[in-house]
């Protein structure tokens, strides 16, 4: 499942990551590494971008990068 | 004097406090925000302390030392090129984990760093509990607790700090980030290739930059190649193929895995050092948020934000103004009865005087609206605007946090584009500058509220508010032409981080309001006060003009005139007819003022380009006071005060303009024409220093010309057309 697919209120595991150098590199700065958790804390008024937990401080990402970041373990969580 | 000086680098991410720090260790004033990336400029401070003379430098707040950014190429080649003797990392101690990827880029570099854990208070009150001894003994270096707002463990900081810039012990490899195996071999023989076969005697140290080699960083990778003369091509041969070696291991690029690899050992050290309890967590930001960004609030709030701050600066800002007017006329009075007639008294008094006076007049509307905007940069909602806003700004081409300089352009242009410098993409960067000045500037309102009071009286309001919104759709129109044609191109990826919110520190608050206030305050003792002698000598030369009529036998034949009525008239008439024989006095009086202007330098070149302007509804007066407002967008209205002659604004401006030929359609032209056409001096020159091209300036300059004049063609000429006046 795709990140961007995600819905509000939902947990996943990090397992792939694509795009262009440059955003990979600086999302994996930012703490999204494979196998981290990111939780999906809400989207944006206008459904983009979204705002996440990672590594416990919130981020947010726009959904077409969200949508480059492939995630398992996908659940409802309380975080 | 003393012996001996030391230089400390704080360092750090945004939001991690850091520039608290600084303010408290220097004193000196300095922006501090909330929102990512405020610290855009290098700040220093001196200061003596046990003994030492210390300069401070706060380098830009950053998240990694990978020069992605502006931000981050100043602060790295801070530490690279001026090496200075400390450097202080400040990490958030409610966000350990990524603040050591910062951290671990430091130690590689090969510099002293001491670690300050700030804000260790709110990370405890988060569930966080940090073991600084076991930190500090993993990655050998020092670590000190602060509390950065409360000024709690600077001093132990400082004394620290100068303890290791004094100490000559070596740094120890093992605490480095040692990474698999595969690149620690890669590593090892691209040292071996740089010190055996290159040669070259490197400014950097050698490990770090056999990393950045295989990382391909273009710009370290570009000064290595300068350095290795003819050996360049063995290096990049070189290079390339021991990349091509782990992207083959790997199946990814080798800067990804090393990122990886990075947190992976950073990972460690959090497992040791790190104890959080899930329990009690009250996360008071959530709950903020769970208004400020709602799905449905969201949009709300933040325009009532924005409405109350615009509100704010406008109605409150009236008391000090009227105050300050009340002021500026006494001076005027007293510099009058004062000093003895001659040039220099009519220089003060009717160029200086109402040329600086009706620009001083504004300051309490934008020391309020820096006021509000540091009010949201310090609680961190700016950062909440620009995640409100992004999928608006994304059609234009522009990043989310774009809408923050383009904000900031209701106050002043020239913080403004400066601000700019936070977006990570040099074209994004320079398409915000260029829309930028089309945001109408608090120093064009002055003009606006002359105009529209004096023809739309009632409707004033809403036809300011008009002109507004006209700058912003010309910005977001003009913003998607230049994406499509000159800066073509992707914006960059919108990854920015929504701090906690923070109550903001009142003192704190004024430095920022003050900060940018001065450059304001500073504008009119430099550019307006120049501007407005420049303008009354060119209104007020030549001084012996000749006058259409005579007016000074005039006055007295008139005089003569009433005098004789007066005696001639009953006793209950004379009051009536002495009122008469005054206004008479007065108009001829005013109609020579507005002669001599007329007939002086400035008339002369008003009227030499009016025709330029007469398409527009403009006339020569108009187009002198657009004239002088290239010095500075305050000085139109003052100019205009002298050229219709009048004595004081805005009331008298406003009646003057309502008995010259202007009508409403014009009026509504010229504004349309101050809110588009080129900025101002200190602008212009911003433009120039933020985009580092001559070439950007010079166009924006011509492109918002030539759009004013296209724009207010169509709307003058179109509304003659149909029957508007």
């Amino acid at each position: 499942m795709l990140l961007s697919e995600m819905k509000a209120g939902q947990s996943g595991i990090i397992s792939a990551m694509g795009g262009t150098g440059v955003l990979q590199r600086r999302i994996r700065e930012m703490g999204f590494l494979k196998g981290t958790r990111v939780y999906v804390e809400k989207y944006a008024p206008l459904k983009d971008p979204l705002e996440l937990i990672v590594k416990g401080y919130h981020i947010s990402l726009r959904v077409e990068e969200a949508a480059q970041i492939t995630v398992d373990d996908v659940k409802q969580d309380f975080l | 004097m003393h012996e001996k000086s030391i230089t400390i680098a704080l360092a750090g991410n945004p939001n991690s406090g850091k520039t608290t720090i600084f303010n408290n260790i220097t004193g000196t004033r300095q922006k501090v925000g909330n929102w990512p990336g405020v610290t855009v400029e290098k700040k220093e401070g001196l200061i003596s302390k046990y003994g030492y003379d210390l300069k401070i430098v706060d380098l830009p707040g950053t998240y990694s030392l990978t020069p992605f950014s502006i931000e981050e190429i100043i602060a790295r080649d801070f530490v690279l090129e001026e090496s200075p003797d400390v450097v202080i990392d400040i990490i958030d101690a409610s966000n350990l984990e990524r603040s050591l990827y910062l951290a671990t880029q430091l130690r590689e570099i090969d510099c002293r760093v001491i670690f300050a854990l700030n804000m260790a208070d709110v990370a405890r009150t988060k569930g966080t509990k940090i073991d600084a001894e076991k930190l500090s003994e993993l990655l050998d270096l020092p670590v000190v607790f602060t509390v950065g707002n409360k000024n709690e463990g600077i001093d132990t900081l400082l004394t620290k700090a100068i303890e290791l810039a004094g100490s000559t012990a070596e740094i120890q490899q093992k605490r480095k980030v040692k990474y698999s195996k595969d690149i620690e071999n890669a590593i090892i023989k691209l040292q071996d290739f740089i010190e055996n076969k290159v040669k070259a005697k490197l400014a950097y140290n050698l490990r770090w930059t056999a990393i950045k080699l295989l990382e391909n960083d273009k710009i370290v990778t570009e000064r290595i190649l300068l350095k290795a003369g003819d050996k360049r091509n063995d290096l990049l041969q070189e290079v390339q193929a021991l990349r091509a070696h782990l992207m083959d291991r790997f199946n990814d690029d080798p800067e990804i895995v090393m990122t990886d690899e990075r947190y992976g050992f950073i990972a460690g050290i959090i497992k040791k050092t790190l104890t959080s309890s899930s329990q009690n967590r009250v996360d008071i930001s959530r709950n903020i948020d769970f208004f400020l960004t709602h799905r449905y609030l969201g949009f709300p709030v933040f325009i009532l934000f924005i409405w109350a701050m615009f509100q704010l600066t406008f109605s409150v800002g009236a008391y000090p103004m009227e105050w300050i007017d009340r002021v500026v006329t006494l001076f005027a009075i007293g510099m009058n009865n004062l000093l003895p007639d001659s040039v220099l008294k009519e220089l003060i008094v009717n160029g200086i005087i109402p040329g600086v006076g009706s620009v001083i007049i504004f300051l309490p509307n934008i020391l309020i609206l820096f006021f509000c905007i540091a009010i949201f940069e310090d609680t961190g909602y700016m950062a909440r605007a620009a995640f409100l806003m992004d999928r608006i700004m994304h059609v234009i081409g522009l990043h989310g946090k774009s809408f923050i300089p383009m904000l900031m352009g209701f106050g002043c242009n020239v913080p403004a584009v400066v601000a700019a410098r936070t977006l990570e993409s040099e074209k994004d960067r320079i398409l915000t500058i260029l829309i930028t000045p089309f945001m109408s500037c608090s120093a064009k309102l002055p003009i606006y509220i002359v105009l529209a009071g004096a023809f739309f009286s009632a409707k004033a309001g809403t036809v300011i508010f008009a002109v507004y919104l006209v700058g912003i759709i010309i910005s977001v129109v003009s913003g998607r032409l230049f994406r499509t044609t000159l800066l073509k191109g992707a914006d960059a990826p919108f990854v920015m981080e929504l701090p906690p919110y923070r109550a903001p520190m009142i003192s704190s608050l004024l430095i920022h309001m003050w900060d940018r206030g001065k450059i304001f305050l500073k504008k009119i003792g430099g550019v307006i006060l120049v501007g407005s002698i420049v303008i009354w000598v060119l209104s007020a030369f030549p001084a012996n003009i000749r006058y259409s009529l005579d007016y000074a036998s005039e006055i007295v034949r008139v005089e003569a005139l009433y005098e004789a009525e007066i005696t001639a008239a009953g006793k209950s008439e004379r009051d009536v007819i002495e009122k008469k024989k005054d206004m008479a006095i007065a108009k001829l009086i005013m109609a020579r003022r507005a002669e001599k202007t007329e007939k002086s330098f400035m008339g002369k070149i008003g009227k030499s380009i009016a025709p330029l302007f007469a398409p527009l509804g403009i006339d020569w007066r108009g187009s002198v006071a657009l004239l002088t407002g290239v010095v500075a967008k305050e000085i139109v209205v003052s100019s205009m005060g002298i050229l219709y002659a009048v004595e004081k604004e805005p009331d008298a401006l406003q009646s003057a303009l309502v008995k010259s030929n202007m009508t409403p359609l014009s009026a509504f032209s010229m504004m349309l024409f101050v809110l588009l056409y080129l900025p101002c001096i200190a602008t212009m020159g911003t433009i120039w220093r933020e985009t580092g091209a001559f070439k950007w300036m010079l166009f924006s300059i011509l492109y918002s010309t030539s759009l004013a004049w296209i724009v207010c063609f169509c709307v003058y000429q179109g509304g003659k057309i149909i029957g508007i006046n």
